[in-house]
């Protein structure tokens, strides 16, 4: 290993006499997160094609053939035709089209893109949540810890995928015929309402470490508001778990949304995500339309299977016990 | 040693002797669910068929439909305005007591209460008399040769269990449930021995049935299995001896397989889309102020905007007929007259824009998603064609229970567009002027006019029509009133769509073209 190269710009770094312009972006490519990054083939990978996934998910409207939403360029005739290279196929769809003639490359594309927009948006949901009473409940101990944290244990008897449901059969009923588009709301509402505990738990745990220390206190001596305290002081050092839980929870988020569209309360069947189109697919699966399921499943364990693996370098590389 | 296998292969025969008959355990399965085991709550075929081998009307109707002798022996027309029905003597319901005059009179009652929804099954002013024990005197407005065309599926409930078991009272939501719709009290052949709703239903023969027994089964679980692909694979597995309906892209499938077949045959029902043209505004739209659906033009353009043999060749791959009218031509000898309006994008854009709508509008779709063949996918087909004509209709597809309560009149008809299927349970077209298309009025003219679709010209050919007796002339007004309702597009006739029934070939089961599930004609070896 080469340990020397490594450790030299490292001693750079805390050098007095460093020259100050030096970049964040040349600090990150020194950092050892980055060092243990390009260390793993695997890790690399993951990364690769998790980029390339959201990039194209993102570059869906750009790259896609057809655009898989718009009900007017829909042709039944084209329906349940077989990936273009297997007799029967047509050029024009590449991987075949559904039962309603969407092509399904193109829907993968625009579905990828609903599917990682909602889990992002509920991890990040439940990031706000979680850590807000998190930090609430360590710093201030007593009746607040005890409520917020019984209510945390309460919800954490329910498996995520149940809460969920019970939020989006709420939301459902509450906005019946009303929802012109709400469903993308609804579902990151349910996945981010069903994930916040574990933030919590941790934050909190942390919080009550940091507390007690002696920057705290001092802040505390100088007449900082409790706000303050805990938002400017505490809150940045105990936030590199949360980071961990985040992206491992990204991938979860993801196989939670496809779930509950696969159970048919996700997005409607005129905007598929990936669930959904699973979920379509799956009637044909035995009658010789494999393509319909195949491609989207696919898609979707390798988007869970790269986050995931992210995930867990990123686990191991900030736990300082592991090196 | 040799004695000893003898005397245990005489233990066995006397064993296999002394067995009672072997168990005959007859498995099925459908898309949707049996809820409430009210046969008055929700007048569906499906919920109909499977308390039709429990419960019995006075009429029945044999494997062909015709209508034979059910718990009324045999009935004359004593005046042309007075029916006389003579009651089967002897007759029990399961628990025990006897079927009299008066449970027939507090059937009609019941079936004529405001929360009803089989209202229509006895028409509006028949007066019910009780005579004797055993004869019951139906007095009706006007002469009407029709009377009981539908009282094979009008069950009759003892007047005494449903007192005290609280069902006077008709169950008005079948998915919130009273105690009562759990059990199920008839003079059927078959008993329910268990019911939990949506999962799980289990029936047995009724040792004390009135006829002769023409099954050899000994107990019935029914269940509901909503996927298409996992009701495939319950019947190919041999799980279920019985699935209804086989999905239309596995119908090669199952017929391929060695131990299972496809019952196919034309089935009565017709499905078609209601449009809400009696509300002064839409419900669920962007059009405010107005209902576009008054207008006949926009109904036309709806119409011609739907291209009906791409939903024949691809949704129902060939297994429908597509309709020019809300009745299976099969029950109307002049249903070869009328044609759909053609397939026409184009003219319906043009009529969309004279009517005032030249970019379109928006409006929700409800859809049941379990209870017909395709449903949602033809809801799907639907929505993406009107896209083409600048409609910009939102989905909403949803489970059969919940789909009816919405649509139907328990919630008031709270829908703007929907899909509904409809099978006349007289066999005639007066039920279908009557329910789909009459003005409604709360007595059970339009009680299934999910779309509010209101022209008092047909209703006064629909009355005319009940009490004409000359055939030629009662044809003649049909054609009429299914002319005006035609030419106005009123409701949206699809199609026809070809029964499929999953069936294993252990089993032996008569398949009737209502699509009512019975098993009193079972045979499983």
């Amino acid at each position: 290993m080469s340990t020397d190269d490594h450790g030299l710009p490292a001693a750079q770094s805390t050098n007095p006499i460093r020259p100050p312009a030096r970049s964040l972006a040349s600090r990150f490519f020194d950092s050892d997160l980055w060092y243990s990054f390009r260390s793993s083939r695997l890790v690399v990978l993951a990364g690769i094609v998790t980029l390339l996934m959201v990039g194209a998910a993102l570059l869906a409207p750009v790259i896609a053939p057809h655009d898989p939403y718009d009900l007017r360029a829909l042709n039944l005739m084209d329906s349940d035709l077989p990936p273009a290279w297997v007799k029967g196929g047509d050029p024009r769809f590449l991987l075949g089209t559904d039962d309603q003639g969407r092509d399904i490359l193109s829907t993968i594309l625009y579905g990828t893109r609903s599917s990682i927009a909602i889990s992002v948006l509920a991890v990040f949901l439940a990031i706000g949540i979680g850590v807000s009473l998190g930090l609430v409940a360590g710093y201030f101990g007593g009746i607040v810890d005890t409520i917020i944290m019984r209510i945390a244990d309460v919800k954490l008897t329910f498996p995520a995928i149940l809460v969920a449901l019970l939020i989006n059969g709420i939301a459902q009923t509450l906005f019946r015929g009303r929802l012109g588009g709400a469903e993308f709301w609804i579902l990151v509402l349910s996945i981010g309402l069903s994930f916040w505990v574990q933030y919590a738990r941790t934050v909190r745990g942390m919080t009550l470490v940091e507390k007690n220390k002696e920057y705290v206190q001092a802040a505390r001596l100088i007449g900082m508001s409790r706000t303050a305290i805990m938002f400017k002081h505490v809150l940045p050092n105990v936030l590199s778990p949360v980071l961990v839980i985040g992206t491992i929870n990204l991938a979860l988020a993801i196989i939670t949304e496809a779930t509950l569209s696969f159970l048919g309360v996700g997005l409607p069947p005129t905007e598929p995500s990936l669930g959904t189109m699973i979920q379509i697919g799956n009637k044909y699966l035995f009658s010789g339309s494999w393509w319909m399921v195949a491609f989207p499943g696919l898609t979707l364990a390798v988007l869970v299977l790269a986050v995931n693996l992210l995930g867990d370098w990123l686990r191991d590389a900030l736990n300082p016990k592991l090196r | 040693m040799k004695l000893r296998i003898m005397t245990l292969a005489a233990a066995l025969a006397a064993a296999a002797l002394a067995a009672p008959a072997e168990a005959k355990t007859f498995r099925y399965a459908f898309q949707g669910d049996l809820n409430a085991l009210d046969p008055y709550t929700l007048n569906e075929t499906f919920t109909l068929g499977a308390l039709g081998n429990v419960m019995e009307g006075l009429t029945k109707r044999d494997r062909d439909l015709k209508i034979i002798p059910g718990l009324a022996e045999r009935w004359e027309i004593a005046e042309p305005t007075r029916w006389r029905f003579y009651l089967r003597k002897g007759v029990k319901f399961h628990n025990g007591e006897d079927f009299t005059a008066d449970d027939v009179v507090f059937s009609a009652e019941r079936a004529l209460s405001p929360e009803s929804n089989i209202k229509s099954r006895i028409a509006a002013g028949t007066k019910v008399v009780k005579v004797d024990d055993h004869t019951v005197d139906f007095i009706t407005t006007g002469p009407n040769p029709i009377l009981h065309y539908e009282w094979d599926t009008w069950y009759i409930f003892s007047k005494k269990w449903s007192e005290d078991n609280g069902a006077t009272k008709v169950q008005t939501s079948s998915s919130q449930l009273s105690p009562f719709t759990l059990k199920a009290n008839g003079t059927g052949p078959f008993l329910v021995e268990s019911h939990q709703p949506g999962v799980k239903t289990v029936f047995k023969p009724n040792p004390k049935w009135w006829g002769k027994p023409e099954h050899n089964l000994t107990e019935i679980i029914f269940q509901t299995i909503k996927s298409d692909a996992t009701r495939v694979a319950a019947l190919l597995s041999g799980e279920i001896d019985m699935m209804d309906p086989v999905p239309v892209q596995d119908i090669a499938r199952v017929k391929a397989n060695a131990s299972t077949d496809v019952l196919t045959g034309p089935e009565l029902r017709t499905i078609f889309l209601n449009m809400d043209s009696l509300r002064d505004e839409l419900l669920y739209s962007d059009v405010k102020g107005k209902n576009p659906f008054k207008d006949a033009r926009v109904r036309k353009a709806f119409y011609q905007a739907i291209d009906m043999e791409a939903i024949h060749s691809r949704v129902m791959r060939g297994n429908s007929a597509n309709s020019a009218l809300l009745i299976s031509p099969l029950l109307f000898s002049r249903a070869a007259e009328f044609k759909r309006h053609a397939y026409d994008p184009d003219a319906a854009k043009k009529l969309l824009a004279e009517a005032g709508y030249p970019n379109g509008f928006g409006v929700e779709m409800d859809c049941p998603n379990d209870r017909y063949v395709n449903d949602e996918a033809v809801c799907q087909a639907v929505v993406a064609m009107l896209a083409r004509i600048g409609i910009k209709a939102k989905l909403n597809a949803m489970p059969k229970a919940k789909y009816f309560e919405k649509a139907g009149a328990t919630q008031k008809y709270d829908s703007s567009f929907n899909l509904l299927g409809w099978t006349p349970g007289s066999f005639d077209s007066h039920n279908v002027l009557l329910n789909l298309v009459g003005c409604r009025d709360g007595k059970g003219s339009g009680a299934f006019n999910y779309g509010g679709y209101c022209n008092k010209q047909v209703d006064d050919l629909a009355n005319k029509i009940l009490i004409e007796t000359d055939n030629t002339k009662r044809d003649e007004l049909i054609a009429q009133a299914f002319r005006i309702v035609h030419e106005e597009a009123g409701l949206i006739p699809l199609h026809q769509q070809a029964l499929a029934w999953g069936v294993s070939k252990k089993v032996k089961i008569v398949q009737r073209a209502d699509n009512q599930i019975l098993f009193y004609w079972a045979q499983k070896e």
